[in-house]
Parts: structure tokens; C-alpha cells; sequence
């Protein structure tokens, strides 16, 4: 068997010269906040290492984090598989079954030691000595442990393996544990949502890769690129929420205009996620953009904190968050009366104005049709 | 000789699923299937707001996502008494195609393709006759020797670097792998190609939903306005995007899918005398042409065979206390009635109790209660459940569409209509079934906008959306075809709360353990007489098994009455 292949190797396989090769060094140096020395470096690494080996476990789980994974559009999930890494162990795409897809796993746990990535999908039930999840005969609690002691990192996939999501929902009969509290003395990177976007978890699987280290987190463990924003801040309906316009019943004639969803639900204001700018699919749309709420789907505890179709105001937790949140120079008040008071009584400007360019557009129209 | 083997985890499957096999000169005498893994989402269902509950079952599962959401706003539907706008079971059809469509592709390529496909094998075709293969059976574009030239040569240096990834240590080599080198390189260009086709086909599902996987749905419509002369709402441009994917989506289901799907096919015709399994075939039937309540507009019609006898159908009735339930002789629960008697699912009651050996183990006991699945019966029969059942049924059924792709598709293969019914059957339905839902999401699609041309533009029904309209108590069901069979939620309301929630999903009719008859169900059912050629690498197991498409997330998803609690959570050291 011959060496493994480097990013040299895979750079020059697809006709990139050693010029171009030092020229990514250097941008990366650059990107990563790196002295020009520390360039070789980079290049040294780069061009001797071999694609980064993942273990990625499936336990109380949809799978729905996979198949957001093969959604992602850039980078197509065929180049990851093929030339970033290296996945020797997944039960939805492996060819091998049974005893020998153990064996690949246990091969590239001995053999990448201290080396591998441990990707986790799901969560871990530890109800009844952990016989609520079992694959070859162990608990998912075993496989968790031999695995997570040899991994370089963790990264918890989803809302499962960050917070337990829907099985971890009131009662949680399963006892369904987030990773991070079964496994310690390893990095983790949580990155939350059911599922998360695609091109955020390729998104975190080219930082680990290409500038081999682990992204900047937040207190709570999550990237900072994707979960610095709340949805609310980044929304395109931001406007009407500011100027007091809300669909008050789906299908009505603001639901039709694109009014904001606050009144029917929408978790916006209390989600921290990109669907604002990145969206989903390549871009298609995301939740608010096709006429539903966000459900707050990367938010721990989220199924317990307040029905879809109540409002963001009416659970416990939006008043904190509330006092933080200026809009239009105005302290969002925390309950529903509030929110009607201050739409009444900051935004009528704002309103007329939205009014004034809609009659614009009109006579416009008109004028048009002559 | 009897050998005793265990294939767990089976892979490329949605869930946890393990399969005992005990084989008797070289062939499988008796199967055993066990889901593995419980949520008990049931439980958490509970007290909750039904109008919520698509979110909550459409987290059931990842794979056929919508499907289990479009389930649960039907049987809320139901019990409420609510008619849905035009519009939004349009959308909602459409939606259901995509999720459709890619679904049997993923399937296809990604899932079980391994099963015939000999990955390291397709190093060794000739890509100018791989050229000339694939532009004789395919006017699909991308097959120029260049392409599988570039192609293979990337696959070697996958190989060479000795770090197969995702192809490590597959049965490669082995002796049931029957295909040509040139057919094993096009299957594999097309497995990178599927792969990046199925992050274009569900962008329909975006559009209306929001996102995928697991789009937004609601009680009484759909939440996507439709605003012809708005930016946000359903509009020309959404529309022309949707119409273009499906465009797209139509054209490698019948440039690619089929035409690989009947290639492989050719050169494994001995399967299609293998895995037939039950023989009973049971489907409720889905895609609404003229509205949900009229079973008699289903592009899926309904009906139940047994015993391979196409010329006799009955009816299925969701309501009818005897005709579908649930038993658990051999799965880990208990009843109140004790361990022998079946329960229809609006009376569903369970109480999780695991009997098994203490993990790590080697083996189950089979004379006990051996998986999370509980065993669903129809009127005491065992059934198959999924595309394979659907074909049939539209076949016996006379319905125009299925006999004409049906018998074209066995002219061409020269088979009987017997050896449908087998491992080779059920992957074929499948392509079978996806060639005709991608010519009926545009048919869908020019419904929808004929409609809104009209002037309706009407997507949810909101009258009984306040919980303050509703009755003190109220029973529903909904069903839906899931690309993985028939599926049905039961939910009992009360208090403007569900009272309990029911789902018998497809996976739990074809993987469940055997009942107390002793009659087994599909896989195990299926799996007799599968020859193993080697013990070690039991790759036939993996082709029947597969063949159904698994799905275990689904099927093992039931409540707890939560008795003791015996909170462990072990901390690792590093």
C-alpha cells in the first residue's frame, strides 16, 4: 500500500503548481491572523499530511443531519468524501456492514490515534444502563467512550448530540444525554440545529481541515461564524417587525405581502443560527422565507420552550433576552401588549413611510399601464 | 451444518438495525431482525399541542423527511374535521414527489448500489468502452471516454493512498458481484452524480417549506402564501424554480436511474427468484388527485393482496378496530393485557421493558422478546408494505400507468410477472414507481398553477385553527405511502391536548420480530433460502435486506410509562 495522499498531492493531482500551492499558503496565513513566517510552516503541514481521518457515530437519531451534510452545494459533499477527509466509519454511507465495519472503525482508531476527528449524530440515552441504543451489541454509551478517547476532537452534530433535541423533550423517558456531558478532556464544537444548515457543517469540516485548527467558539461551544446572530437580526422581514406589520393568521393578506410572523409564532427573535444569510438548500429559502415561524430548531431545550404558534413573548427567557434588544431605539417590551404598544407607538413613522413608497408604487404602476 | 451469523450494524440504512441468520448448506434457514434503538417519542407527544405534533413526528426520521409531518397534519385533519384548500394539497403532492423522488434515488445509488456495484472492480474498465456502453443505453450527456477516464483515475488515487474512506473494507472482490468492469465505473460515475442531483431535487421542498430535510407544514394548509404580485410569497419566479428542478428531476430519473437500474438488473435475473418473502402486499394508498377524502383520486390506489394472488383485493380500514394491530410477543414490552394480545392504535398502549442479554453481548435470544419493533398484523396477517406492494397493487388493480411501466420493464429484462416478487422485484418497483411520481409532480405542478390562474389562491383552511373551536374530544387518523411503505398516525385529542399519538410506520411492518402465531414478517420472511456464498462477508443478506430500504428511526419510536428511574450518566475520563 503506498503513502496516503497530501494536500500537495491532491493540489498537483488537480493541476495546481508548487507557485499556487505556496500562494494558498500564504492566503491562508493570512486568513488564519499568521506572521509571514509561519507561511512554510502552513505548507509544511500541508503538503505532509494525509486526508483527516472521521469516525462519524450515528445514536439516537433521524439521520437528518446526514442528509443536510450531502445537501451542502459548496463544498459538493462527493470532493469532501473524495479529497478533505477521509470517512472510515459511517453507518449511512459505508459499504461495509457488520463485523467489518467495525473493523474500519477500529482500524482507524489504532492507526490515527490521537489523530482522527469523532463526528457524533444523536444523542446518547443512559436510561437503564444504555440499552435504549445498542449497535453490535454495546451500548452507545461504550461506543462513545472508546471512540471519544482517541479523537483529536468531537464535533457534536445537530440538536441531538447538542442538547438531546426531540428525544430529550419533556419527560425524556431515554434519559437522552448531549455529548458534552459524557464526554470530557476533549475539544467539542457544537453545532446545533435540526438539522443544521449543509454548507455549515461542510463549512466546519473545511476550518478543521484547511486551517487545521478548531473555529472560534461561543461561551455555549458554537462556531462564531454561524451562531453569533440571532435569525431576527438577520431576517429580511426585520422591517415590518420594526414597523409594527404582522401576519396575524396565516394566509391572510399580510401572510401574502410577507409581513413578519412574530404574532404567529416565529422564534426568530430567540434563535441563534445563520438561516438569515446563509439559508438553505444553495440558498433556496429558509423557514420565515416561505411563510412559517422559525421554530428555534438550534436552541437548546427548544420543544419545551413554548408552542410553535405562540408567541416568542408568552415563554419565559424572551424578557431577558428582550432588555437586550433595542429596536428602533426602543427597549422591546417583553410581553405581547408591548410589543402592540411599541408598534403603535414608535413605528407609525416608519409605517407611513412604508405606505407613502407603496402609493408611490402604485402611481407608478399606473402611469406604466398608460 | 448450522452457522449462527450476525450482521450489526447493518449499514447504508437509516437507524440501527441487526440481523441474526442461522445458514444450513450455504443458505439462510432461519432470520431474525432487531431494531435496536428507542426514543419513545410517543411518550413525549403527550399533553402536547396537536398542532404541533407534525414538527415533533417529522423528527422521526431524517431520510423520508415530510413524510411523517404530511401524516400527522392529515390526522389532525381528521379529527377535526378540517378540509384543506386545493392549493395546499397541491403543494402538498408536489412536495410529497420530491421527497419521492429523492428518496429511490438516494436509495438506489447510496444505499444499496454496494450490493451489486464492485467499487475497486470499475479501476479495471476501459473508459472508451465504458463510453460506448453508456451512450448506447443512456442519451445522458456526461459519457465521453474523457469523463470516466478522469473519473477512474480519481478513484485510483482514492485507492492508492490507502485510505478508502467510505469504500473501506467492503466485500469487494466477492463472488456475487456479477457486473463488467465498464458497468461497475458507470454505476460509480452515477453514485457521485446521484449525489449531486439529490441536493438539487429537494429545493422544491425548500421553496414551499422552508427548509430540508424537514420542512415546515401546518394544520389546515400549507404556511406558503401564495402573492403573485409579492417578492415573499409563492410567486412566478418560486414557481418557474420549482418547474425547473423537476424538469431536471424527471430527466436523470429517466436518463440515469432506469436505464442503470435495468443494465444492473440484467446481469443479476437469478435474484429475481430469491427474497420474495410474505407474499401479502398491503398499501393505503396516496397522492390525492381530487382531494384527500376521495381514496378514489389516489394515483397510489389502496388495497391489500395475499398470498400472490393479484386477481382478488381487499380493502383496508384504518378505523376498524380489527383490522390493523399491534402485538408484542417478541419485542420489549409489556401490555396491560399481557404478552399475547394485539391492540389497534387509537387503544395503542405499551410499556417499554427491555429483556435482552446485558450489552456488550454476542448473541440475542430468539425464544424471547428480541427488538424495540413491535410486530403490526392486519386482520392477523403478516404484510410487506412499500414500492413493491404499490406496483402490484396498481398493477392488479388495472390502472394503466403501472401495467404499461411494468410490463415494458420485464419485455425488456424477459421476465415473468412472478419474479416481481422477489429481492430484483423490489428494487425495480422502486425505479418503477420513481419514473411515474416524476412525470406526476409536474402533472401536479400544472394543477397548481392552473388553479391560481383561475383566481384561487387560497392555501390554508384557518376556521378551525383556534384550539377554542374545537370539540372536548376528538379521534383521528391520517395515512400517507411513505417511499418505505404504508404508514398511519393515530392521535386522540382531549382538552384541546393529545391524549395519546400512534404511529405504525413501514418499517415496523417489514422489520418486526415474529408474532405469536410464530409467523415471521417481511425481512425475516424474505431472508429464507437467501444463499451465502461466504460466511464472513454476507453480502446476499445485505441485497434482500436492503432491498426493502430500512428504516429503523421510524419504526422503533414507542412510550414509557417510566417506572424506575436508574440515572447513570457516566462521565469519561480522556
Amino acid at each position: 500500500m503506498s503513502q496516503p495522499l497530501t494536500y500537495y498531492d491532491e493540489m498537483k493531482n488537480k493541476g495546481y503548481s508548487r507557485r499556487d500551492f505556496m500562494k494558498f499558503a500564504t492566503m491562508m496565513a493570512a486568513f488564519m491572523g499568521l506572521e509571514r513566517s509561519a507561511v512554510g510552516q502552513i505548507a509544511k503541514s500541508m503538503a505532509s499530511k494525509p486526508r483527516v481521518p472521521v469516525i462519524w457515530l450515528h445514536f439516537q437519531e433521524c439521520t437528518c443531519c446526514s442528509e443536510s451534510f450531502i445537501r451542502s452545494s459548496h463544498p459538493i459533499v462527493a470532493d469532501i468524501l473524495l479529497d478533505q477527509i477521509s470517512l472510515d466509519y459511517t453507518e449511512t454511507l459505508m459499504a461495509a456492514s457488520g463485523f467489518q465495519a467495525e473493523e474500519a472503525m477500529h482500524n482507524t482508531m489504532t492507526k490515527y490515534k490521537g489523530e482522527y476527528i469523532l463526528c457524533v449524530e444523536g444523542s446518547v440515552p443512559v436510561e437503564a444502563d444504555g440499552v435504549y441504543c445498542m449497535i453490535g451489541g454495546k451500548t452507545s454509551m461504550q461506543i462513545l467512550e472508546e471512540a471519544a478517547a482517541g479523537a483529536k476532537a468531537v464535533i457534536a452534530w445537530g440538536s441531538c448530540a447538542c442538547n438531546g433535541c426531540v428525544q430529550a423533550a419533556k419527560p425524556n423517558p431515554t434519559a437522552a444525554t448531549p455529548i458534552h456531558k459524557l464526554v470530557k478532556g476533549k475539544p467539542i464544537i457544537k453545532v446545533p440545529g435540526c438539522p443544521p444548515i449543509g454548507e455549515v457543517m461542510a463549512g466546519v469540516i473545511v476550518h478543521l481541515v484547511a486551517f487545521d485548527r478548531i473555529p472560534q467558539l461561543d461561551a455555549l461551544g458554537r462556531p462564531k461564524a454561524f451562531y453569533s446572530k440571532r435569525v431576527h437580526d438577520t431576517c429580511y422581514r426585520r422591517p415590518f417587525f420594526d414597523a409594527g406589520l404582522y401576519v396575524e393568521s396565516f394566509d391572510d393578506e399580510n401572510a401574502k405581502k410577507g409581513y413578519c410572523l412574530y404574532k404567529v409564532g416565529c422564534k426568530g427573535p430567540v434563535t441563534y443560527n445563520a438561516c438569515g444569510v446563509t439559508k438553505w438548500n444553495g440558498g433556496t429559502s429558509f423557514p420565515i422565507q416561505s411563510g412559517h415561524g422559525c421554530i428555534g430548531c438550534s436552541e437548546e431545550n427548544y420543544w419545551d420552550n413554548g408552542r410553535l404558534y405562540e408567541r416568542a413573548s408568552a415563554f419565559a427567557g424572551f424578557g431577558i433576552e428582550a432588555t437586550a434588544d433595542v429596536v428602533g431605539g426602543i427597549a422591546l417590551a417583553a410581553t405581547g401588549a408591548g410589543v402592540l404598544g411599541h408598534a403603535i407607538m414608535t413605528n407609525i413613522r416608519k409605517k407611513e413611510n412604508i405606505h407613502m413608497l407603496e402609493d408611490e408604487g402604485r402611481k407608478e404602476e399606473k402611469e406604466l399601464d398608460h | 451444518m448450522n452457522k449462527r451469523i450476525v450482521v450489526d450494524p447493518v449499514t447504508r440504512i437509516e437507524g440501527h438495525l441487526r440481523i441474526e441468520a442461522e445458514i444450513e448448506n450455504g443458505k439462510i434457514k432461519d432470520a431474525y431482525s432487531s431494531g435496536t434503538m428507542v426514543r419513545l417519542l410517543e411518550e413525549i407527544l403527550r399533553n402536547r399541542d396537536p398542532r404541533d405534533a407534525w414538527a415533533i413526528v417529522g423528527r422521526v426520521c431524517g431520510v423520508c423527511t415530510s413524510v411523517h409531518s404530511l401524516t400527522s397534519v392529515r390526522s389532525v385533519e381528521d379529527a377535526l374535521n378540517i378540509t384543506i384548500p386545493p392549493n395546499a394539497e397541491l403543494v402538498r403532492n408536489i412536495m410529497y414527489c420530491t421527497s419521492f423522488m429523492h428518496d429511490h434515488v438516494v436509495h438506489f445509488y447510496h444505499l444499496h448500489a454496494m450490493d451489486w456495484i464492485d467499487v475497486v472492480n470499475a479501476l479495471k474498465a476501459d473508459p472508451q468502452k465504458t463510453s460506448a456502453l453508456a451512450q448506447k443505453i443512456s442519451k445522458w450527456p456526461k459519457s465521453s471516454p474523457g469523463y470516466f477516464s478522469d473519473l477512474q483515475a480519481r478513484i485510483k488515487k482514492l485507492v492508492d493512498s490507502g485510505q478508502l474512506g467510505i469504500f473501506s473494507n467492503g466485500y469487494w472482490g466477492h463472488p456475487a458481484y456479477k457486473l463488467p468492469p465498464e458497468v461497475n465505473l458507470i454505476g460509480l460515475a452515477h453514485y457521485l452524480e446521484a449525489l449531486e442531483w439529490q441536493k438539487e431535487v429537494v429545493k422544491v421542498q425548500a421553496v414551499f417549506g422552508g427548509k430540508n430535510p424537514h420542512p415546515n407544514y401546518l394544520v389546515g394548509g400549507m404556511a406558503c402564501a401564495i402573492g403573485i404580485d409579492d417578492v415573499s410569497g409563492i410567486n412566478a419566479e418560486r414557481l418557474s424554480l420549482v418547474k425547473s428542478i423537476l424538469d431536471e428531476a424527471k430527466t436523470f430519473i429517466e436518463q440515469v436511474y432506469i436505464p442503470d437500474l435495468m443494465t444492473i438488473a440484467s446481469y443479476y435475473k437469478e435474484w429475481g427468484s430469491i427474497g420474495g418473502g410474505l407474499g401479502n402486499f398491503m398499501v393505503y394508498g396516496d397522492l390525492p388527485w381530487n382531494g384527500y377524502r376521495d381514496a378514489s383520486s389516489y394515483k397510489f390506489p389502496p388495497g391489500v393482496i395475499l398470498n400472490k394472488d393479484l386477481s382478488k383485493l381487499y380493502e383496508v380500514d384504518l378505523r376498524n378496530d380489527g383490522d390493523v394491530q399491534e402485538f408484542i410477543t417478541h419485542s420489549w414490552y409489556e401490555y396491560k393485557g399481557g404478552k399475547d394480545i394485539g391492540l389497534h392504535p387509537w387503544k395503542g398502549e405499551s410499556k417499554i421493558k427491555y429483556t435482552g442479554p446485558k450489552p456488550p453481548f454476542e448473541h440475542l435470544d430468539m425464544s424471547q422478546a428480541y427488538s424495540y419493533l413491535k410486530t403490526p398484523r392486519w386482520q392477523g396477517h403478516a404484510m410487506e408494505v412499500g414500492p413493491l406492494a404499490r406496483v402490484l397493487v396498481g398493477y392488479a388493480r388495472g390502472r394503466e400507468e403501472f401495467k404499461d411501466v411494468v410490463d415494458r420493464a420485464l419485455k425488456t429484462l424477459d421476465i415473468p410477472v412472478s419474479a416481481l416478487i422477489s429481492t430484483l422485484g423490489r428494487t425495480a418497483a422502486r425505479g418503477f414507481e420513481a419514473s411515474l411520481v416524476s412525470q406526476w409532480a409536474l402533472d401536479f405542478y400544472y394543477q397548481l398553477v392552473d388553479n391560481i390562474k383561475k383566481g384561487d389562491t387560497r392555501m390554508a383552511n384557518m376556521d378551525m385553527f383556534n384550539p377554542d373551536t374545537w370539540p372536548k374530544k376528538a379521534i383521528g387518523v391520517g395515512h400517507a405511502e411513505a417511499p418505505r411503505g404504508a404508514l398511519a398516525h393515530w392521535i386522540n385529542i382531549e382538552d384541546k391536548k393529545i391524549s395519546n399519538y400512534q404511529l405504525v410506520v413501514p418499517t415496523t411492518w417489514n422489520a418486526s420480530p415474529r408474532d405469536s402465531k410464530g409467523q415471521l414478517s417481511a425481512y425475516e420472511s424474505a431472508l429464507l433460502g437467501t444463499p451465502v456464498a461466504d460466511e464472513k462477508q454476507p453480502l446476499e443478506i445485505l441485497r434482500t435486506v436492503h432491498s426493502f430500504d430500512p428504516c429503523l428511526a421510524c419504526a422503533v419510536h414507542l412510550y414509557d410509562e417510566h417506572g424506575n428511574h436508574i440515572n447513570r450518566v457516566s462521565v469519561l475520563e480522556a
